[in-house]
């Protein structure tokens, strides 16, 4: 009787086994979790997209809740996530900011011309020294971050009516309410 | 219309599979003999219908006809024609079709060479090789068909990942494939064997020999593999423990183990139960393999491009070919003690170990290769599990069992005889420890442990199997004769040299690789582990498909002139993509290896410079293995004669012995 | 539905990328200070995951991330930084996910345990299978010799 319960161990291994193949089937491996969330806005001095004079740094993203953007005019689905970016930015829910990632100032210049400046402010960066500090893998990607410019979730791909209204602005929300709460927006 | 002929085809060949995986079995039951004999020509039936949905495939391709959307996205007007044929196995859809075809293959040999076996017992065999044929000619039909039609027609096919585009994928996947698929065999004889009730050693005689064809199969597949990897990715690599080649070598690493347990079976009736459920093992990681490379759920240089509901399929598939199987075995395993005997200093102990060894090392793999889809499942975050895990834990498992290699062919069944091994294995043990503790030394005047173990080890399974083929040739009155070796001992004698040979390889290139990133151009030379590379000139080459430029590195030792290497950068065409050729002068004992990288001026590329020595002996040894593979299963109690009398006294003795 | 539809572009995106970036192995020239910083630079690298490819190491891949990530490795060895420093460094902007060596951590207990574990268990139940029908056989000696005597027994009998 013993040995054939010891039989059935095989078995048990495999449906525990199939268990999480199973779990597998719904997950995506190439999602990385962000490293930064729940910390500052990594140290940068970087020059505006249009203006080579005008330097920002992470100290002047701080005082609102807000999204920074990451695109580059090399990437396609930043293409595809434009439109709903001037959506978003007519809504004036909240500031976002853009990260122009290893890209060449006159073409991003051009193509915001022709479609459209969601952003308050566009961040130049040639080297890509801000991306490789943000964790950044690939275009586009948005991180939260609140107002004391802690960075509080980041998004890899584009965003869409559903991302926004399913997992984005809840937080946002979230996160203004805090903000009110401390006296900033 | 051609290709509709070609989906009909593989319906009608679904159909015969029904067939042959229902009338067999309605006939055992009834006792029907008229309606088991069904399951031959059905056999040959459902491998015709099969064969010729793979060639109207490979006819479209060679047709250029680009109305069927697997050809126009795989291939290309311009693309040559082998590169055309070997397409029909490039993609998912058609990899799947070339998949049902190599169990169709299987099925149909197995039908043809069964005149020796029971026919109760080969009906069962079929009708399980058909029902794996029925899901996953399913699994295409509804999901995956390579014969669907795209409109309207382009002009031009995609072409060919020219990463592909090389007398590699004409090899490696036609010989992974009938390895894979090949422990579909074993399954069956496994499955049927549990069905039937009897797992005696005739079960195990007859499995033997397809278990062999299959694992000789797939060390050919994973070598060339590990050889196309090698020139083709352009840095010198070959194992990168990635999750599609785990994939392959799992079922490698249990299909090793079920040979030896099989052994045991046959000769002395003891481990049945093991060797079936080995059985059941080693194609149940063929499916997880398929369905690793398939689904998406591990991210993979190799994988094809990943679909969640084609992976629910597949893992349906899975579940109910093994979940089935193991439910079979946990109802029906042999719960008699089995008659055999034997001394904890025995040849059984030995192989015992070994495949303890080898299942250990098996399931290893398989906890790396799985374990950052548990913790991401578990909601635990992201994590990777490569190669500095998997050689910190495997490589001790295998050292360990090579020192057991050594041992088991030296020893006696059942009880060794005092004094025996030691007066035999003393001199092997003494020489392999004097050549491992010199050769880090001979090699670079360094100490390295694992060149010590790597070396030691290989010499040590060299010398205790020379040791065993002289005791096995030598007669009583003190002469050789090599005839007194039988086909069996001669392939397990060259088999185990080829471990030797490829673990010497490994040791080697791993630890004595040298590489150096250069700047060069016409004029420039550089110097690299004795040799002198002289960049000659870049000339601009055309070749069917692409055009590229193709440096001429002339290299010369103490100067005198060894080679021309040409390596190049293509600019394949139609998918604009750029590929290295590494430029490779091949030698017994050392590769040269020169990749050419991005052009730094108009004249100058960054070269990569490599001396790989002994990586020729990484695949030389799995040659060995499977010409040894091929000795042993023409054994002559294989052929069909002689296995007709001697199944039959065997059948009788089996009886007797479960009685 | 839109779930596939995020990951078809998601896929366009990744594919996207990796088409315009050669499938040309990369070659780098950068100089080092010394042939130990190249070879624990080359060591570090080799051990060190690309963030967006598919499972290559950050030599193997051409993509602009693995390029950077590589070349700050470089920078960082010849420099003088240790090895625990640099991988701090990428595990902070990228997380677990580019360590090839998983750290040994609770969550890792049975990753790295594990092999042992199931060695030494293979290993015991083997030896146990091993004694349990050895000692049968010494069973069967111990009735053989009686039988022995008997046969001893008879033998002489039949002698006489």
């Amino acid at each position: 009787m013993k040995k054939r319960l010891v039989l059935f161990i095989p078995l048990v291994l495999f449906l525990v086994m199939g268990v999480f193949l199973y779990k597998g089937l719904f997950l995506n491996p190439q999602n990385l979790d962000s490293a930064l969330e729940g910390k500052p806005i990594p140290a940068f001095q970087l020059e505006r997209l249009e203006d080579r004079g005008d330097v920002i740094t992470n100290e002047s993203l701080k005082g609102k809740v807000s999204l920074l953007n990451v695109w580059a005019t090399w990437c396609p689905s930043c293409k595809y996530e434009h439109p709903y970016l001037m959506r978003l930015a007519r809504q004036n829910i909240l500031p976002i900011y853009g990260i122009n990632y290893r890209d060449e100032r006159a073409m991003a210049i051009r193509e915001l011309n022709r479609q459209g400046d969601p952003y308050t402010v566009n961040i130049f960066d040639h080297d890509g020294r801000l991306g490789l500090d943000l964790g950044v893998y690939g275009a586009p990607e948005s991180y939260l971050v609140d107002h004391n410019g802690i960075i509080r979730y980041r998004y890899a791909g584009p965003i869409d009516q559903r991302i926004w209204n399913e997992t984005l602005l809840p937080m946002v929300e979230e996160l203004q309410a805090a903000a009110k709460l401390d006296g900033a927006s | 219309m051609i290709p509709e002929l070609g989906h009909l085809s593989l319906i009608i060949g679904l159909a015969f599979a029904f067939l042959l995986a229902s009338v067999p079995l309605i006939g055992v039951a009834r006792k029907d003999q008229y309606l088991v004999r069904y399951a031959w020509p059905l056999s040959y039936g459902m491998f015709f219908f099969i064969f010729l949905s793979v060639v109207v495939l490979g006819y479209s391709f060679a047709i250029d006809d680009f109305s069927v959307a697997y050809v126009a996205h795989h291939s290309n007007s311009q693309l040559p024609i082998f590169f055309k044929i070997a397409a029909v196995w490039g993609g998912h859809e058609g990899s799947l079709l070339f998949w049902v075809f190599a169990l169709s293959c299987w099925a149909a040999a197995v039908a043809f060479f069964s005149k020796g076996l029971e026919e109760v017992f080969t009906a069962r065999v079929l009708a399980v090789l058909a029902m794996i044929t029925i899901g996953f000619t399913l699994f295409m039909i509804l999901t995956s068909s390579p014969f669907e039609r795209l409109f309207p027609v382009p002009m031009e096919g995609r072409d060919l990942n020219p990463m592909l585009q090389d007398v590699g994928l004409i090899f490696h996947p036609p010989m992974l494939y009938l390895g894979y698929v090949g422990f579909a065999v074993s399954f069956a004889f496994a499955i049927a064997a549990l069905m039937g009730g009897s797992l005696d050693s005739a079960w195990a005689r007859w499995s033997r020999p397809w278990t062999l064809a299959a694992w000789i199969f797939l060390t050919g597949g994973i070598s060339l593999g590990s050889w196309w990897a090698y020139y083709e990715l352009g840095w010198g690599g070959w194992w990168f423990w990635d999750p599609v080649e785990n994939a392959s070598f799992m079922p490698w690493l249990i299909g090793t183990a079920l040979l030896h347990s099989v052994i045991v079976t046959e000769k002395r009736a003891a481990f049945r139960n093991w060797t079936v459920l080995l059985s059941i093992f080693a194609f149940s990681l063929s499916l997880l393999g398929t369905f690793i490379v398939r689904s998406g759920v591990l991210t993979s240089v190799h994988s094809f491009a990943a679909d969640p509901s084609r992976g629910m399929f597949i893992l349906l598939l899975l579940g109910l070919a093994v979940g089935g199987s193991l439910t079979l075995f946990a109802f029906r395993a042999s719960e008699m003690k089995s008659p055999a005997r034997f001394e904890l200093k025995s040849k059984e102990t030995m192989l015992l170990v070994c495949n303890i060894l080898l299942t250990v090392a098996c399931g290893t793999v398989l906890l790396g290769t799985l374990y950052p889809l548990l913790i991401d499942a578990l909601n635990m975050g992201k994590i990777s599990v490569g190669p500095p895990y998997f050689n910190a834990v495997f490589v001790p498992i295998v050292l360990v069992l090579f020192v057991f290699m050594g041992i088991g062919p030296n020893i006696r069944w059942k009880k060794t005889k005092p004094g025996e091994l030691k007066a035999k294995l003393l001199v092997p043990a003494i020489i392999a420890t004097v050549v491992g503790a010199a050769a880090p030394f001979l090699a670079d005047g360094q100490f390295n442990i694992w060149v010590m173990l790597g070396v030691g080890t290989a010499t040590w399974v060299t010398a205790s199997t020379f040791r065993a083929a002289l005791d096995i040739t030598k007669d009583k009155d003190g002469s050789f004769s090599l005839a007194r070796m039988g086909r069996s001992q001669l392939g397990m004698i060259i088999a185990h040299l080829g471990i030797a040979v490829s673990v010497v390889g490994g040791t080697m290139v791993s630890n004595y690789s040298i590489e150096k990133s250069v700047r060069m151009g016409p004029g420039i030379s550089q110097e690299l582990a004795g040799y002198t590379f002289n960049y000659i000139e870049t000339k601009n080459v055309v070749g069917p498909n692409y055009t590229a430029q193709q440096g001429q590195v002339e290299v010369t030792k103490d100067g005198e002139f060894v080679t021309l290497l040409r390596p190049d950068r293509r600019q394949y065409n139609v998918r604009t993509m750029d590929m290295t050729e590494a430029g490779i002068d091949w030698g017994l004992f050392r590769d040269l290896y020169i990749t050419m990288g991005d052009p730094l001026s108009r004249t100058q590329f960054a070269v990569r410079l490599n001396y790989k020595p002994f990586v020729r002996w990484l695949w030389f040894g799995s040659i060995f293995m499977m010409v040894g593979g091929v000795f042993a299963a023409s054994d002559k109690r294989y052929r069909t004669k002689k296995v007709t009398e001697a199944s039959k006294a065997d059948a009788k003795k089996a009886k007797l012995a479960t009685a | 539905m839109s779930k596939m539809i995020f990951k078809f572009f998601s896929m366009i995106l990744l594919s996207m990328t990796l088409i315009s970036s050669a499938f040309a192995t990369p070659v780098d020239t950068y100089e080092f200070k010394s042939v130990d910083n190249q070879k624990r630079a080359l060591e570090l690298a080799h051990s060190l995951r690309c963030p967006q490819c598919q499972n290559q190491n950050l030599i193997d891949s051409n993509s602009p991330v693995a390029q950077d990530l590589r070349l700050e490795v470089y920078e960082m060895v010849d420099a003088g930084k240790a090895d625990n420093e640099i991988i701090e460094f990428m595990t902070s902007r990228y997380g677990e996910f580019v360590l090839y060596k998983p750290r040994m951590e609770a969550k890792t207990y049975a990753l790295w345990l594990g092999p042992i574990a199931l060695l030494l268990f293979g290993l015991l139940i083997g030896f146990f299978f091993i004694r349990k029908q050895r000692i049968t056989e010494v069973d069967e000696q111990e009735i053989s010799a009686e039988e022995q005597k008997e046969l001893d027994k008879l033998l002489n009998r039949k002698d006489q």
